[in-house]
């Protein structure tokens, strides 16, 4: 039985389908990497200045245009940067007189680690928070966590940070308020992982809040639609209790919208993230954007905003991918 | 003739979703309110503000008092009369942006399920190719190469903001243009045009207006976090540039930061509730629309 669930499911996933999917996000990622090779150039200012300094003459700029290509037709010079991005060359940053792929893995896994449980924490959590709201439908605990959830989305992140930080760190000295781990540094194995989880805790918990409205909110309104369905009054009759009726009966159909959301909502996270990292001080991408800003380090930004849109087209394909293997009614 | 007809369905769509909202729902109402003082104080913040919300002056750092209602910044200006005067840009900002970006929705949700086709296959695939780089880093992108005035930014957002109205109009002109008073326009001798402009997108009306209130909340918090990075025009004072400065005196004055806060989640919130509201009396069957929320 089990095996040949999953070989249902799997057969959903490959096939034409997939192949036609894996086409269009390759087109997607192309396009876009032409948008940001297009935003480049449109841009004001001659990048001559930029690499030539205060200093320099007319024929001093040509023998700069020479060596960086600058002179060749914009054809050129956009398969010139086509063919470096393929081969995982992003460009070079002058403000870190580094590569813009080692300073960007350099500050990855920070983010990552803020994010990642932000995610569980908030999908399991708002997956809860609006199965038990749909369960009392109108009833007063029902007003009130829609209430907290339309007022935690319409709050912007880094006033939800600010508030939190004021409150939980500041007034009543809970968590510490910035960073990511204690400056006196040399702290090792378990002392070294309490520190983090604790300059953690603040950040997370902003954005747990800014993702909890949307999905408990759809978690909701997807579970009442369910439970009008003919099948639950059918398991209903049957005698399943109402917490297993919920759980396992209605959830399982109700899930499927929700699991979309949680992917396609990467963008939006990724920018709640730059502005959490600001408000806590949080070493991670958000922070490496601002200075590349105030740097005026564009190979960096422009990677920046190159990478999360090539991140989100890669997030809508899987939920794509994945939608119709959770739905068997869609075809 | 066919215009008082227009408007007559109008009317009665309005005021019925209007009487709804009112005599149902108290936290509709209560947003309806919030809007109107609001807007008022938008309009006029000159004499609302009882200081200069540039001008500095010895009293820093002034705790809430009658005096000064939300307390002084750390160069002696008002926070009352900056909040005050916060709700003028950032409503004009996101009027601006929901208005633009609205109308290039409705052309091009319109142009795509009229002509059909060819058209409409590249439309939509445009409309998916602007919906992945998310808004938030595309404005700080464009910001940092461009320039962040107040003429940008409006561009740069109403650019982005237009595909999920050209998503919701072309949907809605595909069940309509199916519909038998299409019909009847049609055999009276009506051109295209004309029932696109004059039959079929009055209809879609209610559900245009709901977007576009959903999109002010959006911009106002896109706009809000763009200023609180440091990104917006500097003479001009409001509520995310407040916090900006704000952050760093966070342990001096804490009402440098939670009163401004309050203004931005008061005024998104009564957007938010209210377009809820009025989505849920258009189409009451159907999932919860969220604003997109952009940060």
């Amino acid at each position: 039985m089990a095996v040949s669930v999953s070989r249902k499911f799997f057969s959903r996933l490959v096939g034409v389908r997939l192949v036609r999917r894996i086409a269009q996000t390759l087109l997607l990622i192309l396009l876009l990497i032409v948008f940001n090779f297009f935003l480049i150039h449109l841009a004001p200012g001659d990048p001559v200045n930029y690499l030539a300094g205060q200093s320099g003459d007319e024929q001093y700029f040509a023998l700069i245009r020479a060596k960086f290509g600058l002179d060749q037709p914009l054809l050129t010079q956009l398969w010139v940067y086509l063919s470096s991005v393929a081969r995982g060359d992003l460009g070079y940053s002058l403000s870190h007189q580094q590569s813009v792929v080692s300073v960007i893995l350099a500050r990855v896994s920070a983010t990552l680690l803020l994010i990642i449980p932000s995610i569980f924490i908030a999908s399991s959590l708002g997956i809860l928070l609006g199965v038990e709201s749909a369960r009392r439908q109108n009833s007063v605990v029902d007003r009130v966590i829609n209430l907290f959830a339309l007022l935690g989305h319409s709050l912007p992140a880094f006033s939800i940070g600010l508030l939190l930080l004021l409150f939980l760190s500041l007034q009543l000295g809970l968590f510490p308020a910035q960073g990511m781990t204690s400056a006196s540094g040399d702290l090792k194995g378990l002392s070294y992982a309490t520190d983090l989880i604790s300059h953690l805790t603040l950040p997370c918990l902003t954005l747990v809040i800014v993702q909890l409205a949307q999905i408990l909110r759809l978690a909701r309104a997807e579970m009442l639609n369910v439970l009008d369905e003919n099948y639950i009054t059918a398991a209903r009759a049957k005698g399943v209790g109402e917490t297993r009726l919920l759980y396992v009966h209605a959830l399982r159909n109700a899930l499927i919208p929700v699991v979309t959301v949680i992917g396609s909502d990467l963008g939006m996270l990724l920018s709640g993230a730059v502005l959490v990292e600001t408000v806590f001080g949080y070493p991670g991408l958000g922070r490496l954007m601002l200075e590349a800003i105030a740097a005026r380090d564009y190979p960096v930004l422009l990677s920046l905003l190159l990478l999360t849109s090539v991140g989100v087209a890669v997030a809508n394909f899987l939920t794509d991918t994945i939608y119709p293997a959770l739905d068997p009614r869609i075809k | 003739m066919a215009i008082l007809d227009i408007f007559g369905t109008q009317n009665t769509l309005w005021t019925s979703l209007f009487r709804r909202v009112l005599t149902r729902d108290v936290l509709a109402t209560i947003s309806i309110a919030v809007l109107g003082i609001f807007l008022f104080t938008a309009i006029s913040a000159d004499f609302i503000a009882p200081f200069d919300p540039l001008k500095t002056s010895n009293d820093t750092f002034q705790h809430p008092s009658w005096h000064f209602l939300f307390g002084t910044d750390d160069l002696g200006r008002d926070v009352f009369s900056g909040v005050v005067h916060g709700s003028r840009s950032s409503l004009m900002f996101s009027v601006f942006v929901s208005l633009a970006s609205g109308l290039i929705g409705v052309l091009v949700g319109a142009t795509a399920a009229f002509a059909g086709g060819l058209v409409d296959d590249v439309l939509m695939r445009l409309t998916e190719f602007v919906l992945i780089p998310p808004r938030f880093f595309l404005a700080l992108v464009v910001a940092a190469l461009f320039g962040t005035s107040f003429l940008y930014l409006v561009i740069i957002l109403s650019f982005t903001y237009w595909t999920t109205m050209a998503r919701l109009v072309r949907a809605q002109v595909l069940s309509l243009k199916e519909r038998p008073f299409v019909e009847a326009a049609t055999a009276l001798g009506a051109s295209r045009t004309r029932i696109l402009l004059f039959h079929i997108l009055p209809n879609a009306f209610p559900v245009i207006v709901t977007q576009i209130m959903l999109t002010v909340g959006s911009v106002i918090l896109l706009q809000a976090s763009l200023e609180f990075i440091g990104i917006g025009d500097a003479d001009r004072i409001s509520w995310g540039s407040m916090l900006h400065n704000g952050q760093h005196f966070i342990r001096d004055g804490w009402w440098m930061v939670v009163f401004p806060s309050l203004a931005l989640a008061l005024l998104v919130l009564a957007l938010n509730i209210l377009s809820d509201a009025l989505n849920s009396t258009l189409n009451p069957k159907t999932r919860p629309v969220y604003p997109d929320k952009a940060v």
